[in-house]
Order: structure tokens, then sequence, then C-alpha cells
């Protein structure tokens, strides 16, 4: 696969700006849990919030394999960024693009396009995550309103989102149709931060328990129908899986690099590390599997933008993209040697931060699920 | 108030040269080519005139093989409206582009060429200073600060031991040193805009020039490989080895 022109300059400006703005304060945001609000905000007005949003919507108007090749930049730089922005592009503007209203759209889709405003989707509950249909957060109706209450766990940007997409049981008796979706700004009372994680890796991004209570929203919060709040959950996963694949190749290319640079500068017995064969071979395996992950989220990018199915490909790229990031940051541990275990490298941040692309947006064991079912069905 | 802005596609600065083997030149088959940065610098500063409504437009030129459209585009992508690439697979000098960028000012009347101080391939910085010389126009290199207005420019610029201001009369050429702005990284939407600017392509016999080099390159070679160190025990030893075998002292 080439890109064209126009993508290798998205690919290089979005590189300068990771590697300038992200990178360099990557280690002191996940000492600190800094939340990396600038680096956000400059990132909105380059466009890289709302990518796939038509401009006319505040958007960049561009297709997934742009995406695909800003998040793996933005990864490189900073894995926890990364994930902020993965989130804002794939849920809360991915899904306001495709359900809202033109009201919604131009209240909310707007500023999140522009990255003026942050979002955060609350589907997961305590007792629920990739069984998304049990969920028991209720939304009663009353009048023209509906009232909120429910915990909502492991929230991405819960904190610092000023709106949230919530999904909620509005009639217990149609089970998964009973489920419906509302546009909840976060600042509503009753929207309450219960408590915000204590996590192994990504401390730049906080990932928040919520509590609903008695948050009270019109009925114009609604999107979509009444009780599409299931289909509307599960639309654009094939989007959200390819954005964490990316991620994935992005975090571990850093690691890689790392681990290249590392290897040409040290010296063991005479000669830098990199001449030892058991480096360079380990070396070679890692930037294979970087190589063929990158190959497989361009394909399912690919696909998507041509409007093809790709439910399998991109689940295919997700789980494969996550394990081999695992390993590849293992293996860059390995090459720094006692370095790469402490802090003084990169590396041992990175292989923290990758870890959860084998979880969040449907666990890898959901991937091997929908591949498996895929091939049975062919 | 046209600007021309000339963009130089060289080896990326972050690419560790090679020699070529035989000594001909620097090797850049299957090596990142980017816009000379001094460049990126000019190309920003003629942006900002054109935000601030100094400008109306903003031109971009770039003299060499077709691979430097992709240059244009970038230059496009900052904010320049349209671009000029003047296609030729000589080998050119600084006199070859200044003699191009003439034929160019000629036709399109800017009132203002900025353009790098030098580019950091050749290091020559000379194109600047050549394109003024066969203008008549004044120059103003090194430039740190810019401020156009009616008729002129005020440029100040840095020197050994401070700063210096000028004040030219227009039309004058600017090139533009290191501190002079930060470019800005070009936003997705500007990127794909730059695909739809027009780019118009033309020959150095079209311009009327020629460009064959008046100049032969005999040999390049790297720099000495650095010699190891050697650990002083004592202050003493230092100033015994600056005196007698670095012979500085």
């Amino acid at each position: 696969m080439i890109l064209t022109q126009e993508q290798e300059m998205i690919r290089d400006s979005m590189r300068a700006f990771a590697q300038e703005r992200l990178a360099p304060f990557a280690a002191e945001w996940d000492r600190d849990h800094t939340f990396p609000a600038q680096a956000l905000k400059e990132l909105g007005e380059l466009g890289a919030l709302g990518m796939c949003v038509p401009e006319e919507w505040g958007g960049a108007g561009m297709d997934y394999m742009s995406l695909v090749l800003t998040l793996e930049e933005i990864a490189a730089g900073d894995g926890a960024t990364s994930t902020i922005v993965s989130v804002q592009n794939s849920l809360p503007c991915g899904i306001i693009n495709k359900y809202g209203t033109d009201a919604q759209k131009e209240e909310w889709l707007k500023p999140l396009a522009r990255g003026e405003k942050l979002g955060c989707f609350c589907l997961t509950e305590p007792h629920t995550g990739s069984d998304a249909s049990a969920i028991t957060t209720r939304a009663d109706r009353d009048g023209d309103s509906f009232v909120l209450n429910g915990v909502k766990h492991y929230i991405t940007t819960g904190k610092y989102a000023q709106m949230a997409i919530v999904f909620a049981v509005t009639d217990k008796a149609a089970g998964k149709k009973g489920i419906s979706c509302f546009l909840v700004p976060t600042a509503t009372p009753g929207y309450s931060v219960a408590r915000v994680e204590r996590k192994m890796g990504q401390h730049a991004s906080d990932t928040c328990q919520i509590v609903f209570d008695n948050c009270r929203v019109p009925a114009t919060a609604l999107l979509g129908k009444e009780g599409e709040g299931y289909k509307i959950a599960l639309s654009n996963l094939e989007a959200g899986r390819i954005g964490i694949a990316s991620q994935a190749v992005g975090m571990a290319r850093s690691a890689f690099e790392a681990a290249v640079r590392y290897a040409k500068d040290r010296q063991t017995f005479g000669v830098p590390i990199i001449e030892h064969q058991a480096v360079n071979f380990r070396l070679a395996d890692m930037a294979t599997q970087l190589d063929a992950a990158r190959l497989m989220v361009w394909r399912a990018a690919q696909l998507k933008d041509a409007g093809k199915p790709c439910l399998k490909e991109a689940s295919m790229a997700k789980m494969f993209a996550s394990e081999v990031a695992e390993k590849v940051c293992s293996d860059a541990i390995q090459i720094h040697g006692g370095c790469g275990y402490t802090d003084e490298s990169p590396v041992e941040r990175i292989a923290r931060d990758v870890r959860v692309c084998q979880i969040y947006e449907g666990a890898n064991d959901i991937q091997r699920l929908v591949i498996g079912r895929a091939i049975a069905a062919e | 108030m046209k600007i021309l802005v000339p963009v130089k596609r060289v080896v990326d600065y972050n690419v560790k040269v090679r020699v070529k083997s035989d000594g001909s030149g620097v090797d850049t088959a299957n090596v990142k080519m980017s816009m000379n940065p001094f460049d990126e610098i000019a190309v920003e500063e003629a942006v900002r005139l054109k935000e601030a409504g100094v400008a109306t437009e903003v031109v971009a030129v770039s003299c060499g093989v077709g691979a430097c459209q992709e240059t244009l585009r970038t230059a496009m992508a900052i904010g320049a409206d349209r671009g000029i690439l003047v296609e030729t697979d000589v080998d050119l000098q600084p006199l070859a582009v200044a003699k191009l960028l003439k034929a160019l000012c000629d036709k399109e009347q800017p009132q203002v060429v900025i353009c790098g101080k030098q580019a950091i391939d050749d290091d020559a910085n000379q194109t600047g200073q050549m394109l003024s010389a066969l203008m008549g126009w004044p120059q103003a290199t090194f430039a740190s600060k810019v401020a156009v207005s009616a008729g002129k420019a005020t440029v100040t610029r840095e020197i050994d031991g401070g700063l210096e201001t000028l004040e030219i009369s227009l039309p004058a050429v600017v090139s533009t040193d290191l501190r002079l702005n930060e470019p800005r990284y070009a936003t997705l939407p500007n990127i794909m805009k730059a695909k739809k600017k027009p780019l118009e392509t033309v020959k150095p016999a079209d311009l009327g020039v020629d460009v064959t080099p008046r100049l032969t390159t005999i040999k390049v070679a790297e720099p000495a490989k650095r010699s190891a160190g050697v650990m002083v025990a004592d202050v003493a030893q230092l100033v015994e080895k600056l005196k007698n075998e670095a012979k500085v002292l």
C-alpha cells in the first residue's frame, strides 16, 4: 500500500506536531496525571478532533485512512492523548454526525468537531461491559423531560468532558429495544464524577465512574428515536476498532524507535548492541510485526472508506495490532535491559499505556468471537 | 500587494546524510525530502502578512525536479495561494535560480520576495542576494523581524554583536533567519485545500534562462571522523596538553 501525496502530508504534519508538542511532555503527564488540555486545544485547531465530520459541521471532512494515519502519529507522541482523540472522533463526533438532528449537530457536533468541547461515551456499567444490553441505568420520562439514574464505569474523559452520550433503559420490558441514547451536558445537576480510576497506564487520560442521580434532561436530548440506543451504541464499532488498532501501532512504533536508538548508542563488548545478532534479530522481528499490523489497519480503513463491509477486518486489525504491540513493547524493554524497566527510558511507560488496547473498544476475546462467527458464516 | 516566496526541496533535516561512494555528491535515493526550514519560515511570514491584510496574494515558487511540486503543496497547505514550478532535471546553482526568479519577478511583479537565507543542503546563502542584484532591488538579509507598510519595509537583522534595523523601499528582497517566526503546523482541512490550489509548471527555456551549471563539483567527502578523546588526570596536565599538544594556549 502506497500513500497518496495528501496522506503523506497529513502524516508528516501530524508527526511534526506529535513529536514536538506531545512526545517531550508524555513522561511528565504520565507521572503527574496531567490532562493534556492545551495539546487537545491545539489538536482541535488542526482539525484532528472531528476528522471525519463534514466541514459544514465544523469537522475536517476527511476519510478513515487519514484518521488512522493521524492516530498513529498522535499515539507515537503520547498514548493517553491518542485515547482521548480516538474517543472524541469515533464516539461523540461519529455518533452525533450519524444520528443527530440539525439542532443537535449545531449545539454539540460543531464545538466537538472543532475541539472547543470534549465528549465522553457512557455505556459501560460496573456489572457489564461487553454485554451492553445488560445495562441498568434508567431514564424515566417525566412530562417533557427524562430523569436519569444509574452508574457508569470506566468512562474516558468523564471528568473533563463538557457533554456525555449516555445510554439508559427507557423500557425495561423491551430488552435491547428498550435502550435509548441521550446527549447530556456534564454540567447538568445530577451528573457527578464519583471517582477517577488509578490505572496501570495512560495516566494523562482520566477514566471515571459517573453517577447519575436524578439527572434531568429535556426530551430534545434524546439522540435518535426512543429504543434506538442499542443500535446506536453498536453502530460505529468498526471505526472505533480501527482507531484503537492504529493507536496500538503508534505506541509500539515509538517503543521500537526508542529501542533502535538505544541499540545504536549502547555499547557492550566494544560494539553497539545493535551489532549483536540477538538484539538485531529481535529488532527485525519487531519491525516485521509492526509493519504487518499497520498493513492490516490500513486495509480495514480502506475498506471502510470504500463503503465495504469490514467488521471482520477491523476486528482482526484491532486484535492483532494490540497483541503484537504488547510484544513489541516488551521486546523494547528487553533491548534496554535494566534501563527499560525504569523511567529513564520511555518504554516502560509505553508498555503500560499500550496494554489496554487489548481491552477497550471490545476486549480481544470479543474480537475473536466476531472473527470466528464471520468465518463460520462464510 | 503580492509576495513571492521561493521554496527549495532539500533532504529532510532529520535525515543523516550519506556521501555517495563515488564522491560525486550526497545520496538522495530513498531519502525523505522536505521543504528547506528557512523557506518554511519565509512562507509563514508571507502568510502572516496576508492574514494581517498587508499582502493580497502569496505565490510560492520552486525550481527543480518534478517532485518539487510536493514542496509547493506544502507551501500551499501553510497558506500560499498558488504555486509555480520551474521544472528541470539540471542541477541548479544559486545564480541559475536567481535568474529564474528574476524572470518570474518580471512576470509576476511582486512587491516583496521573501526567501530563506540559505538552504540546509549546500548552505550557499547566495540566491536572495543575487536576485536583489539582478533586479536592482534593495535587500535585507537575515531578518528576525519584518514590518511592511506603504512602499517600504522595516527589517530587523541579526548581525554579529546585535541587531540592525533597516528601512528599505519596495519592491525588495528579504531573507529569513531562524528566529523570524515559528512556522505553523498545516491544519488537516488546509492540506486537503492545497490539492485544489492552482499549480503552474514552466520550463527554464519558457523563461529564457540558461541554467547550465557554471561551477563543477570536483569531490564531496564526509567530514573527518572525530578521534577518541583522552582523560586527563588533573588541571595541570590539561593545561600542559593545551599548550604543547593542541597548541591553543
